[in-house]
């Protein structure tokens, strides 16, 4: 160890293993991977990692991702909903990992919801 | 990247109840549901709550899961981790709400009340990793000590932070480090002192286990700040899981170049070795620690000269307790004035105690100083188990003392205890219900004393093996008023007249004893009986005649044959034979027989 620096570079790097082992803050924004049979099978789990991964990648220190069960809508599935700390709840259906992209920069970060992948974008409900 | 962390407590208690074996079920269960990718699982130090173990944290949901069996596994896989679908029924109790919802384990009386700073990463990162020692902050004291600090300024943080030893006489800190540092010599040494050896005490263990990192660095700033390049950590070997974390430990710091030549490119040296210590408790009095690191049989010297000025190999020395330089890296981060900030007046932070003995969350907990004996006890250690009445809590080990009931509302801090007849100690915290007998306690601790006794002064030596008599007299009721003043004159002669600390407070469990329950002395001296029905030799077991259904359970079940009587008739104990074990009453179904 040469620098304060090096010491640093290193604590920046190896945070983001660590950050998950938080207790849950009120303030932080649920992000929540519908996770049964159905959920897995229509393609939940690389939905999930690329949440996971782009999250930790942008160091979003504000966001929690996790899983739940079947939440009763399974041809929408892969769902996804998002929890504000504000109490807003906004669930996103047919979820692929292409569209993990623009929702972490447009809602996760700027607040802005994604209608056209919203549930009540797809109608007959 | 992993999305979910599995945090199995690796600690001691844990360990012993088989925290390996759900460890590897753990990782064989998830690399057959192909979640090796996304999840981690990762073996902590303690999370405290040693009495529901073995303890497992998953995050990011944060589920607390308690007394954890391997056949638990799978399910916890196929539910949790596949499913998100959280385990209730093994969840911590406590953390279930009466609407089967689930709150933060913050929220829990074993956690609300406590404020974790010296065992703030027990529980959160591996110990056997550095990298996340140094995600939480860990290094980054010694880096600023070393870039910005003149070693003069580190001494007067610590001086400014309050800070006292953790070891037991609570010695201010700072003080002992400007004594060091005052002293010019070609080489000076910075140790640890890692052999607690109190019956009932593991803070320090669990933080070599849990955290050994944290004890490296702030010898690295002691040695800074003194002015000296060498370290030694004296850990007891009944200690294996602390000894190989700490020797991964240096092994890592030395291969980051967080421990040898020129860390941080400032030049300065710093090194630390292990010594193992065979298990004497003596060896836990600074003296004798010395003596055992430099080779020789573990025996105290006289002081003066203080180790600062004449310590190990004559050079100037500091040594502190484990649990001391746990709380030194967050004061050079945040600042006296944080640290200053809890606790009482003369005591200032946090302490870790030890709870055991009947209560119901046995484990480790840490509160700000100044918590009172009745919140650890009713709060955070759940009560006493079986509805019983709270008698006394000993602190302090052998050489502390028991508070009773009448001061369980007193702030903890090191002089309030000392007040009352006790001392903080290293930090054992064991409860009594009223089912214990106090003479007999006192001779527990007598007992240990004397095996533990070094020999090589004669009041401690011979002194406490007569005090361990004169104790064992009144137990089997043969002993007089005029021994139970010999016996209390002879506390005093010890205490003032003993060479170390070891058998300086080697009475004062008899005399705090003496102090809150001379009645029970007296009861076993004059009236020939145990009021708490514990010493053998002075119950007698009597059979009720009109309870007796005659059904001869006892005496097929008494070893000696002391039970005679007849089918269908009541049954008679011979006292005369009885050897108080107790068997007969233990067998009898219609609870005929009671000992007096």
């Amino acid at each position: 160890m040469k620098s304060l620096e090096e010491l640093k570079a290193i604590r920046d790097r190896a945070k983001i293993n660590v950050h998950l082992r938080k207790e849950n803050s009120p303030d932080n924004i649920r992000v929540v991977v519908g996770m049964a049979t159905c959920g897995i099978a229509a393609g939940a789990r690389p939905v999930l990692a690329a949440f996971t991964e782009e999250v930790a990648k942008r160091g979003l220190q504000n966001v929690m991702v996790t899983q739940t069960g079947c939440i009763g809508l399974c041809q929408y599935e892969p769902i996804v909903e998002v929890y504000q700390p504000d109490g807003k709840v906004t669930t996103y259906v047919k979820m692929t990992p292409d569209k993990v992209d623009r929702i972490i920069t447009e809602h996760l970060v700027n607040g802005k919801v994604v209608d056209e992948y919203t549930i009540g974008s797809v109608g007959n409900l | 990247m992993y999305r979910s962390h599995v945090l199995v407590c690796g600690g001691t208690g844990c360990s012993s109840s088989n925290s390996q074996q759900i460890i590897d079920a753990m990782e064989k269960e998830i690399a057959e549901a192909g979640l090796s990718d996304e999840v981690k699982v990762v073996k902590t130090g303690c999370f405290g709550l040693c009495a529901l173990g073995p303890i497992m944290i998953i995050y990011p949901e944060g589920s607390f899961y308690s007394e954890v069996k391997p056949s638990d596994v799978p399910e916890i896989v196929e539910e949790h981790l596949l499913k998100g679908r959280i385990v209730k029924r093994l969840l911590y109790k406590e953390t279930v709400q009466e609407d089967n919802s689930v709150k933060s384990l913050n929220e829990t009386n074993f956690y609300a009340k406590q404020h974790r700073v010296a065992l703030r990463n027990c529980g959160v990162i591996n110990p056997e990793n550095i990298e996340e020692y140094i995600a939480v902050d860990g290094y980054q004291a010694l880096g600023k000590v070393l870039t910005e600090m003149t070693p003069q300024q580190v001494i007067d943080v610590i001086l400014a932070s309050g800070l006292r030893g953790r070891g037991g006489a609570g010695f201010p800190t700072g003080k002992k480090w400007s004594f060091a540092a005052a002293n010019q010599a070609d080489q000076k040494y910075v140790c640890c002192n890692a052999d607690e050896g109190d019956p009932g005490a593991f803070m320090d263990r669990s933080v070599l286990e849990g955290d050994p990192h944290v004890v490296l660095e702030a010898m690295a700033i002691a040695g800074y700040a003194i002015g000296a390049s060498q370290g030694y950590i004296y850990v007891r070997a009944e200690y294996p899981i602390a000894v190989h974390r700490l020797q991964i430990a240096i092994k890592q710091a030395r291969e980051y170049g967080l421990l040898g030549k020129d860390i941080f490119g400032t030049g300065f040296n710093f090194d630390i070795d292990l010594r193992l210590g065979a298990g004497a408790f003596v060896c836990g009095e600074e003296t004798a620690l010395m003596t055992s690191i430099e080779g020789h049989r573990g025996e105290p010297r006289p002081r003066p000269p203080f180790p600062a000025v004449k310590g190990l190999f004559a050079k100037p020395t500091i040594l502190n307790n484990v649990e001391t330089y746990a709380n030194i890296p967050q004061i050079i981060l945040k600042g006296a004035d944080w640290f200053a900030s809890m606790g009482t007046e003369k005591s200032k932070g946090t302490k870790v105690f030890a709870l055991g003995g009947k209560i119901n969350n046995t484990g480790l907990v840490e509160v700000p100083m100044g918590t009172t004996l009745r919140e650890i006890i009713e709060e955070i250690g759940g009560g006493i188990p079986n509805g019983k009445k709270f008698k006394a809590a000993q602190t302090g080990g052998p050489s502390g003392g028991c508070i009773p009931a009448q001061h369980l509302d007193v702030p903890i801090d090191y002089d309030n205890l000392i007040a009352i007849g006790s001392m903080m100690g290293s930090g054992g915290l064991i409860v009594m219900d009223e089912d214990t007998c106090m003479v007999d306690i006192a001779k527990f601790f007598l007992e240990f004393t004397v095996d533990e006794s070094c020999g090589k002064c004669t009041p401690c030596r011979v002194g406490t093996k007569r005090l361990y008599e004169i104790l064992d007299k009144i137990t089997r009721g043969q002993a007089t008023m005029e021994d139970l003043d010999k016996l209390e004159e002879l506390c005093y002669y010890i205490k003032n007249n003993s060479l170390c600390g070891l058998g300086q407070t080697a009475p004062n469990p008899i005399l705090s004893t003496l102090r809150y329950f001379r009645d029970e002395y007296i009861a076993h001296i004059v009236d020939k009986t145990c009021p708490a029905g514990v010493c053998k030799h002075l119950m007698k077991y009597t059979i009720d005649p009109n309870k007796c259904k005659g059904c001869t359970l006892c005496a097929r079940n008494c070893p000696v044959n002391a039970i005679s009587g007849t089918v269908k008739q009541p049954h008679v104990i011979d006292t005369s034979k009885c050897i108080k074990c107790g068997a007969c009453m233990e067998k009898c179904r219609f609870g005929a027989i009671s000992k007096k």
